[in-house]
């Protein structure tokens, strides 16, 4: 018999705010930067892991996503990562081609992939598990359920991360959420859309 | 300690984004990769582009590196006796 997927845990980083599971945990004065943000979400964390200060912004969102939504621990190994956004990597690469007008920046040209923050991720929490990184025009629900769905049915995980992470001139927005056997939301098309909308502007 | 040394800790630790990390925590005789400051591959390109960059410095055989960026103090002495600006 087919084993029932759940939504078990989600986090929302939007408009200098951070959610988990619904309740805000984070908010960030109105005059704060984009990085300092990132750097007080790192702080409140009590995280330490240098490696976040290298990391250009869109693997710094998904790096305390994960952070915030899994406590630091992703006991299953084989955990899927199944992520997408609109901008692609847009603003290191703009970022990148800037640099290209004196000196390249080797630092930067290693982040001018979308799919290199599901390295950091894996690196992080020592996945070798399956991923892919889709980038589409807006947060298409039904992306996520298929391609999660064709990857448990065929045997390839029990648990899948997924994860909107999209940043361009600043503008960020954030939802990552666990796909588990157990857990306490259905794991459907109108499930997901009500649990990306509600603070969504 | 030199203004060069100086310099070049404030430097490595602005353009590698080495946070929570001051002058006073490198020694000059640290390893700059390993064990010593951890720097990776990636760092060690910035610190190419940092020779060239700040000092005029242009590394044609990149296994110049390793003996070069083995520490502050090697790579003061490499600049001093290479640097055209």
């Amino acid at each position: 018999m087919r084993k029932q997927h759940f939504i078990k845990n989600s986090v929302i980083i939007r408009n200098a705010k951070v959610y988990k599971n619904g309740e805000l945990i984070l908010q960030a004065t109105a005059d704060m930067s984009f990085s300092k943000f990132l750097k007080s979400i790192y702080k409140q964390q009590k995280l330490k892991y240098p490696k976040f200060f290298k990391m250009d912004g869109l693997s710094k969102l998904g790096y305390l996503g994960v952070e915030i939504l899994t406590e630091g621990q992703i006991e299953d190994k084989e955990t899927a990562l199944i992520f997408a956004n609109s901008a692609s990597s847009l603003e290191t690469d703009e970022a990148y081609a800037d640099s290209m007008k004196e000196f390249p920046s080797p630092s930067l040209f290693v982040y001018t992939l979308p799919n290199i923050m599901l390295g950091e991720i894996s690196i992080r929490h020592q996945l070798r598990s399956e991923n892919a990184f889709f980038v589409s025009e807006e947060f298409d629900a039904s992306l996520f359920i298929d391609y999660v769905k064709t990857l448990v049915q065929q045997g390839k995980c029990e648990n899948v991360l997924c994860g909107w992470v999209n940043l361009h001139n600043n503008d960020y927005d954030v939802f990552l959420w666990e796909i588990a056997t157990s857990g306490g939301t259905d794991f459907n098309e109108e499930e997901l859309k009500k649990l990306y909308l509600p603070t969504h502007e | 300690m030199s203004d060069l040394h100086t310099e070049l800790k404030k430097s490595i630790i602005e353009q590698l984004n080495l946070e929570d990390m001051e002058v006073s925590d490198i020694d000059n005789d640290e390893h700059l990769f390993g064990d010593g400051l951890g720097l990776d591959s990636i760092d060690a390109l910035e610190l190419i582009v940092l020779l060239e960059k700040d000092y005029g410095i242009k590394l044609n055989d990149p296994n110049q590196g390793r003996e070069i960026f083995n520490s502050i103090n090697t790579m003061a002495d490499f600049i001093e006796k290479n640097r055209t600006r």
